[in-house]
């Protein structure tokens, strides 16, 4: 045997400024030098829709996802366009409790389908954030943008044990979908998916049903499928000037039009959970590098004490092994490369073989995947110890361009424009 | 593959366990004094020849040359079809050791030609006064037991895959296609050990989608490619010459490894790990579909490295020791559902439902054989 059967999770972190829209739900930012503690989340509530950036990159992780990516049908290049904006009025509507369509649904003709599938009705916002990617694939000649294409959204190389299913990896363009109830998350991208019948196709759709990532201090650092804290060292909302550093796309970075977003990679985690399950817990812990309960890198006593990778053991050898998980993904063996997670845990049902289909859906938002999550995944997909309980099938990457501006505003305005 | 860090975490671990640093090597008999005589075997396909049916209590060596046409194995077994030693894949004019200790009582030998069945079985009874081994001793014997297992795979190893490289270099695919998966089995059986050396594994047994950029792709799933898909073993010498040197180089290296009991355990799950992630989903080999040939080496290589920590578990865990023959019995069963000839079913040959059945077969298994672990490290 001998495959690697890999699975390579988590990432390093990120954080994000207070961006337009982390407002009302949740976490009140200071000055740019001092953060402050932030309030409890107001699950319920709404996120603001407009700003610089795009919601859902810094918004505090909600606890649920669907994230969505669609091919694009359409040749016309106005009729793109004419999606986005249509898009654009339905995701501001959505993510503040209303209905899809202005009639909604119950209030249109009764000849006719109701412009809002009405699964929603009577739920509060739950949060609900839309964030929306283009992928490499939308940069050819069918809608003018080849010369649009960011360096930074340079294809993905092939990592070691990659197990990549085309069905269910790449896009066009990529919506994710993030709430504190999965109904309001899962009744935002069928009503986005129904305004694009005809211009573009649903490729694949992926649901997650808790978070696995804290973007706020004020968030604890949730448990992944194999019962461990990962990504500590993510990068937070409050970490403004981090923030700048390595999420936030810049004018200097050389492609203007994304100039306030970001770039977003996914994959699809399989985890072998039923091997992992009767691991011992030494092994378990010596593959993470990190103990069980607290969440503390070995050797160390809380879960954000600095990991210390040079402590040795009364065998002379690290404390943290050469391979371990937390010490392969850790900024400092990456020149300080930080990305900002956002993953979810998936159950996607069982495999027909007595065995649950789960894992990780990972995400991570950063500046430019080709200094953050290609030199951190390489390292990990060649030596992680997680290697032989995990196994990537699908990948996406996406550039999220900056936020809507206002109601007159669309999502990749920027990019169409000029 | 596995690396190689965990197994040091563990030996560390085991070393506490053990309260000793250096096993005795030597697996002197429980009894002391003299090492009895081997007791002789002469098998062929349709007899068993055991020289005596009466033994002393404590360790004996049985010596079984197959005289025959078909490939045999040899069994002593305590009443219920329990195994107490066993040794398997006697080739035609082979002569292999089994060392087994045994304490008073009523037993059966069996011979298996072909592998299957019952086998061709005899009494065999055992008196005088027993001293079991003394816990350390128990422990020391686990390990030079297992050593003496990766020792008979291993010659064995060395001579099937010189036999698989040469077709390769003659150039006989049909020939090379057939002796590709019986190699792998004495590859398969000794993984945990194998495994060790991370940096020969992948070079050995690397899957395709392990290597990376500027990493050649050899070893066996390379040629294995080379014959199935390609069909053309016409460049194939170079990596076939550079196999065999591989494997010739991790025998050297496997054979002056010591595995600690807590090793052996973790081993005995690990193997079966493999086979629940690898081999029921045909992704081990995926060109030739000959994954069921390692399926069942797994499965055996699970279970010898169980049999070496079998008096262990016996003073310290008999209810596990009979689930894990229960279970193991099981997963053999199931398996056994789809043999072919001297071999087995190819993996596409297999429904869904059968895969099921097998999947499930190896998660019992594998609950129990996950627990040894923690009874050795008592």
């Amino acid at each position: 045997m001998s495959g690697i059967s890999r699975r390579k999770l988590f990432g390093l972190g990120a954080a994000g400024v207070a961006a337009a829209g982390a407002g009302a739900l949740a976490v009140r930012v200071g000055s740019e030098e001092g953060v402050t503690a932030a309030e409890p989340v107001h699950t319920a509530g709404a996120v603001p829709f407009y700003g610089e950036h795009q919601a859902g990159i810094v918004t505090p992780a909600q606890d649920r996802l669907h994230f969505v990516a669609f091919d694009v049908t359409t040749a016309s290049r106005n009729e793109l366009i004419e999606l986005l904006q249509e898009w654009t009025a339905a995701a501001a509507r959505m993510t503040q409790g209303q209905e899809a369509g202005t009639f909604g649904a119950v209030g249109g003709v009764p000849e006719a389908p109701p412009d809002d599938t009405g699964e929603a009705l009577g739920l509060p916002p739950s949060g609900l954030t839309l964030t929306i990617g283009f992928g490499p694939s939308l940069f050819d000649d069918r809608f003018g943008l080849a010369g649009k294409r960011p360096a930074a959204l340079a294809d993905l190389p092939k990592f070691p044990g990659d197990a990549l299913l085309p069905e269910i990896s790449g896009g066009d363009i990529c919506v994710q979908a993030c709430a504190n109830d999965p109904q309001v998350a899962v009744h935002a991208i069928r009503n986005l998916a129904r305004i694009g019948f005809g211009k573009v196709s649903v490729r694949y759709s992926q649901l997650g049903f808790g978070r696995t990532s804290s973007t706020s201090r004020a968030q604890a650092t949730p448990r992944n499928l194999m019962g461990f804290k990962d990504g500590t060292a993510n990068l937070k909302l409050e970490d403004t000037s981090e923030l700048r550093t390595h999420l936030w796309a810049a004018p200097e970075d050389g492609t203007s039009w994304m100039s306030g977003g970001t770039y977003l990679v996914t994959r699809k985690i399989r985890m072998h959970i039923e091997t992992w399950d009767r691991t011992s817990l030494t092994e378990q812990e010596a593959i993470f590098g990190r103990n069980k309960g607290e969440g503390a890198a070995l050797g160390s006593q809380k879960e954000f004490d600095e990991p210390d990778f040079t402590k040795k053991g009364p065998d002379g050898k690290p404390l943290i092994a050469d391979a371990a998980h937390v010490r392969l993904a850790h900024p400092s063996s990456h020149g300080g490369a930080r990305l900002l997670r956002r993953g979810y845990n998936f159950v996607d049902g069982s495999d027909g073989l007595g065995r649950l289909d789960a894992g990780l859906f990972f995400i991570a938002y950063q500046r430019d995947p080709r200094r953050a999550f290609v030199p951190v995944q390489m390292a990990l997909a060649r030596q992680d110890v997680l290697n032989e309980y995990i196994k990537h099938v699908s990948s996406g990457l996406f550039a999220v361009p900056p936020g809507v501006r206002d109601a007159g505003d669309y999502w990749g305005r920027t990019l169409f424009d000029t | 593959m596995r690396s190689p860090i965990i197994i040091g975490a563990l030996a560390l671990a085991a070393l506490t366990a053990c309260g000793s640093a250096d096993p005795a090597p030597s697996a002197a008999p429980a009894g002391g004094g003299d090492l009895p005589a081997k007791v002789t075997v002469a098998a062929n396909d349709t007899s068993c020849q055991v020289a005596t049916a009466e033994l002393a209590a404590g360790t004996s060596t049985f010596s079984i040359t197959n005289g025959g046409s078909k490939v045999t194995e040899f069994y002593v077994y305590a009443p219920g079809d329990r195994v107490m030693g066993e040794i398997e894949n006697i080739v035609p004019g082979l002569t292999r050791e089994l060392v087994v200790e045994l304490p008073p009582g009523t037993y059966e030998t069996a011979c298996k030609p072909g592998m299957i069945g019952k086998g061709i079985r005899g009494p065999l009874k055992v008196t005088g006064e027993h001293k079991p081994l003394t816990d350390d001793a128990q422990m020391a014997e686990a390990t030079a037991g297992y050593q003496r297992y990766v020792k008979s795979q291993t010659d064995t190893l060395l001579v099937k895959t010189q036999e698989f490289v040469d077709a390769v270099k003659a150039g006989d695919i049909e020939k090379a296609k057939s002796l590709y998966p019986v190699s792998r089995t004495y590859w398969e059986r000794i993984e945990p050990v194998a495994e060790i050396f991370g940096d020969l594994d992948p070079k050995i047994d690397g899957r395709e989608e392990v290597i990376e950029e500027g990493m050649e792709f050899t070893g066996y799933h390379r040629l294995e490619r080379d014959l199935w898909k390609d069909n053309d073993v016409s460049k194939s010498g170079p990596i076939a010459d550079q196999l065999m040197s591989d494997v010739k180089l991790i025998v050297e290296r496997a054979n002056a490894e010591k595995l600690s009991p807590l090793q052996l355990g973790n081993g005995a799950k690990e193997l079966l790990d493999e086979v629940a992630t690898g081999k029921i989903t045909g992704e081990e080999d995926r060109y030739s579909h000959t994954d069921l040939w390692d399926f069942a080496a797994n499965l055996d290589g699970s279970k010898a490295a169980v049999q070496a920590l079998r008096p262990v578990l016996e003073t310290r865990a008999p209810d596990l020791v009979k689930t894990l023959d229960e279970k193991f019995a099981g997963a053999e069963a199931a398996l056994e559902a789809h043999r072919s000839g001297d071999g087995w079913k190819l993996h596409t040959d297999l429904s869904k439902d059968d895969l099921k059945v097998l999947s499930d077969a190896i998660n019992a298994l594998a609950e129990p054989v996950s627990k040894i672990a923690a009874v050795v490290a008592q």
